[in-house]
């Protein structure tokens, strides 16, 4: 189906392209310690994929152990029983896979990308760090990682422009006993408090196999596949006992806040924050089209205004981050050279007044939709790709059958969602972050700004 | 979301310019599956499983046609999804940039999505949303490539743009206005980051900034705001022309398909004749060098370190690339075992060899928390002293098997594809040349290794660049003499910053 030009009137070019997305097939069972199999064939590329979730995040970080869940992480990397300190990696180059895990508020997740001869080792591999690991576990192993992870806050957040903005808005936005008060890297304190014991207790707690999904994607066998996974899976035990899950306060933020953080920077920059939902609420993908419709392309109304018309911005961003407990809605805005921060605040309030005021054109919502559309297209690219998916499906919505679902979300948005979202939710109180220059605090933009 | 990296992200281009394939070579002989027990008592739980065969990669089908006007066609195809991968090719980048004018070439790639004679800035963008494609275009050393990622569902709309963009840029000076402001405050901001200053400076020490590959491709404040829109059209009509192209089309199509909507778009583009641009190979470093470039209160010291490397046409590209992968090309490698995994001192430490027209830079790279520099750099030098001594055989296979066996994914998804073929097109290389890629890597030897790694990697002829806290970390680096010590601020590598 082609699509139209731009004569065409604008009620038929909303409608007027629609490549479908494909199912996402898939089998899905579970063994008798609890661990949750999702296999998807896909024998396009001899490579399989092997990605496990487990159910824990930094959201479920206690008091002064921030950081924690990815500590974790890093340490699942260093040998387990059958494994010796530096032979996961090695073994897994050695038959040509690339391997990794990473970290959020809601989940860790392992994967390795392997030839598809080579599903066994990885499943081995796995599965040893699953049910033996702490029998090899000692101080040096985590002591090791604590430095690679206080390098990797340095690197990623500490000595890069504007790195230490999230941890500095979540903190405000979010109350002290609420899951995502802090990030997922932590502080420096916590990072350094994290002992054995705290590894050995998290790892009892969370990682067992009834807390966990294992995705096996792409050229394989489902019969071998399957005795595999029971083979070496099938004699973990269950945990001990059920984690306890965070709970999730009712609040709501009372004032506007307004912050200020000094950095080395040139240019200061603008964070606009607000408490918005979690996926899959009713709300979160009108939001996600509000921050398209906001800042999504050339075209989109605070770009064009600052950026390309006025040209007093060098950048400018906005999303609904949603996680499975909560989620906000930011705004950022980088004013060029001499532009003040508290004009950039003013003209975000007045291109935000418009839309709750006057709605969005069709066209609008159109180049969301259609952009949105194609990325689903584009997930299913790779095997990598779709076993995220199925399992983020599977722990976010409740099933791993969800594409069809999950665009049908953004294809029933209509403008009025859009501008009613945009009243809604972006005129509560607000979180104000001013990022300075060192020794410019006078850019902070503050109340009297308004 | 936080991720356990693998590698600096600096090096990633650096290292993805080399990996190739297709049959399998395994240096223990297949082990066929045995069937599974069916009892847990049989299970051995404590041993790695025994393998299969790895499998053998089928490369995807490519057809190749050229249009009367010179214009060469690469289709791949790729029937997985509904999309399609379009590139145009032109196979001039910032290497000839006129001299002063340094970014010209990324300037002209800028500008081309900016307006055409039928469209506005804005209107390209709108359509390119509209229609859910994404269309860019970039320049790098020697080429500048206009790209298209679109579901084949609008590939007729999509295609049109594409063409009008690559065919018909207008140059707006209003627009040029706009986008060279948007260009000099990202290099004013380049200042923040200690990484970003430490590849401009290693680049310049190493080439000189009279050679092309000293300076920066998205050039200066200053050659930045002397590039005039007469610079800009001179350098398109110039390069961009028919018989300096390829037009790369990967995904869900068909070749004759393909040839008739490249007729229909790029016929009558009109060949010229364009002038060859040559670089000359810069002359490598008579001693070690260490540039160090005070960044205040950095939290971590920016590492670069290495010299002149190879040109992609090297006969030593197999062996350049085991080399390098046992060094700094993986996770596993050297460099990152050594000052990731048992030192603590870095999130991660890799190498990479830029391989260019003409001999481009070797480096490796880390950043280092400021209390560890001066030991990181004994470490690196150790490293880089001990690649030129035999590589055990067991560390040479694991890196041979690692670039032999990852190869079928490298080929997954359309958008990888094109990337495994673009260096090939700008280096004139076979398109056959993935066929071989695995029997190549298989016939590097331990006397092949040390070879490239001698005449690659000199530890005594180093340029070696270290932005971070001076006042913390000098000490410890005249401490360990490792040759001349030049001090520079920020302001000897970027200028000084525009007063606000």
């Amino acid at each position: 189906m082609s699509i139209m030009g731009l004569a065409v009137p604008l009620a038929a070019q909303q409608t007027a392209s629609a490549p479908g997305v494909p199912k996402l097939r898939f089998e899905k069972t579970t063994l008798a310690n609890g661990l949750e199999v999702i296999l998807h064939e896909d024998h396009s590329t001899p490579i399989v994929v092997v990605n496990t979730w487990y159910h824990v995040g930094s959201g479920d970080e206690k008091p002064g152990r921030t950081g924690f869940a990815h500590l974790f992480e890093h340490v699942m990397f260093m040998g387990s029983q059958n494994v010796p300190v530096g032979q996961f990696d090695k073994w897994l180059e050695a038959v040509g896979a690339d391997n990794n895990g990473s970290t959020t508020t809601d989940r860790t997740n392992y994967y390795e990308v392997l030839p598809s001869n080579a599903l066994p080792l990885a499943l081995w591999l796995d599965a040893d760090r699953m049910g033996r690991l702490l029998p090899v576990m000692d101080q040096a192993k985590l002591d090791l990682q604590r430095d690679v992870v206080k390098n990797e806050r340095r690197q990623r957040y500490d000595n890069t422009p504007y790195g230490r903005a999230g941890e500095t808005i979540m903190a405000a936005l979010f109350p002290a006993a609420h899951p995502y008060h802090w990030t997922t890297i932590g502080s420096m304190t916590d990072l350094s408090a994290a002992s054995l014991d705290d590894v050995k207790d998290f790892f009892r707690t969370y990682y067992a196999p009834n807390n966990a999904t294992l995705v096996i994607a792409g050229d394989f066998n489902r019969d071998s596949a399957l005795t595999w996974v029971q083979r070496y899976f099938g004699s973990i035990p269950r945990g001990a006992k059920s984690p306890e899950r965070p709970v999730v306060p009712a609040f709501a933020v009372a004032r506007d806040t307004f912050l200020v953080l000094e950095d080395k920077v040139t240019l200061p920059r603008l964070y606009e924050t607000w408490h918005s939902v979690k996926i899959f609420h009713p709300d979160d993908a009108a939001l996600d089209v509000l921050a398209d419709v906001l800042a999504g392309d050339k075209n989109s109304r605070l770009y064009k205004r600052l950026v390309f018309d006025m040209q007093v911005a060098q950048d400018v961003n906005a999303f609904q981050s949603s996680g499975r407990l909560d989620g906000y809605f930011q705004i950022i805005v980088t004013p060029k050279p001499g532009q003040l921060p508290s004009r950039m605040l003013a003209l975000v309030t007045e291109e935000i007044g418009k839309i709750a005021r006057d709605g969005v054109t069709p066209r609008e919502l159109a180049r969301s939709l259609n952009s949105r559309r194609a990325s689903f297209l584009d997930n299913l690219a790779s095997v990598l790709g779709k076993s995220n998916q199925l399992a983020s499906y599977d722990y976010m919505a409740g099933t791993p059958d969800y594409v069809q679902q999950d665009l049908a979300r953004y294809e029933k948005i209509t403008a009025a969602d859009v501008q009613r979202v945009a009243g809604e939710y972006l005129n509560k109180p607000k979180v104000v972050l001013t990022v300075v220059p060192e020794g410019r605090r006078q850019l902070m933009v503050t109340g009297g700004a308004k | 979301m936080i991720a356990r990296a693998r590698h600096v992200a600096t090096l990633a281009s650096v290292l993805l310019a080399g990996c190739g394939g297709a049959k399998v070579v395994t240096t223990t002989p297949p082990v066929p599956i045995a069937p599974p027990p069916t009892t847990a008592a049989t299970v051995d739980l404590t041993k790695p499983p025994t393998l299969g065969a790895p499998p053998t990669l089928n490369l995807p089908q490519i057809t190749t046609r050229e249009l009367p006007n010179g214009l060469k066609i690469v289709v791949i195809e790729q029937h997985e999804l509904p999309i399609a991968d379009v590139l145009l090719e032109v196979r001039t980048g910032g290497e000839a940039d006129p001299v002063g004018k340094m970014g010209t070439a990324s300037l002209v790639s800028a500008m081309l999505t900016e307006g055409t004679t039928t469209r506005s800035a804005l209107q390209i963008a709108d359509q390119a949303a509209y229609l859910g494609v994404q269309l860019s275009a970039s320049s790098g050393w020697e080429q500048s490539t206009v790209s298209l990622h679109t579901p084949t569902a609008q590939l007729d709309s999509a295609l049109a743009l594409f063409g009008d963009v690559a065919l018909r840029p207008s140059f707006p000076t209003a627009d040029l206005e706009r986008v060279r402001k948007v260009r000099l405050t990202a290099l004013q901001q380049v200042r923040d980051r200690g990484p970003a200053i430490a590849d401009r400076a290693f680049a310049s020490a190493v080439f000189g900034e009279q050679h092309p590959y000293g300076r920066p491709l998205s050039g200066t404040e200053g050659s930045v705001a002397s590039i005039s829109r007469e610079d800009l059209q001179r350098f398109y009509t110039t390069y961009f022309r028919p018989n300096n192209a390829t037009l790369l089309v990967v995904g869900d199509v068909r070749p004759n398909d393909v040839e008739r909507r490249a007729r229909e778009l790029f016929g009558a583009w009109s060949r010229a004749s364009v002038p060859a641009v040559t670089t000359s190979t810069a002359s490598g470093a008579k001693g070690t060098t260490l540039v160090l470039v005070d960044k205040p209160g950095a939290a971590q010291s920016s590492f670069r370190l290495g010299g002149i490397g190879a040109p992609r046409s090297t006969s030593d590209y197999f062996a350049l690339q085991v080399m390098n992968t046992v060094l700094g090309g993986a996770f596993t490698s050297r460099l990152n075992q050594n000052l990731r995994e048992t030192h603590g001192y870095t999130y991660g430490a890799g190498s990479g060899f830029g391989l260019r027209r003409s001999a481009g830079p070797f480096i490796a790279s880390a950043e280092i928390v400021t209390a560890k520099t001066d030991s990181a750099l004994i470490e690196f030098i150790k490293e880089l002293r001990a690649i030129r001594d035999t590589v055990p055989s067991d560390e040479l296979a694991k890196a041979k098997r690692y670039l032999q066996l990852g190869l079928p994914a490298n080929f997954e998804t359309t958008e990888g594809i094109a990337s495994e073929f673009l260096p090939l097109l700008t280096y004139g290389i076979p398109l056959d040349f993935y066929a071989t890629a695995v029997q190549q890597y298989g016939a590097v030897t331990q006397a092949d290794v040390q070879r490239v790694a001698r005449q690659y990697v000199d530890p005594d002829k180093l340029t070696i660049v270290v932005v971070g806290d001076r006042k913390t970390i000098e000490p410890g680096l005249r401490a360990l003499k490792p040759g001349e010590i030049i001090i520079r601020d920020v302001r000897d590598v970027l200028g000084a910053p525009p007063t606000p």
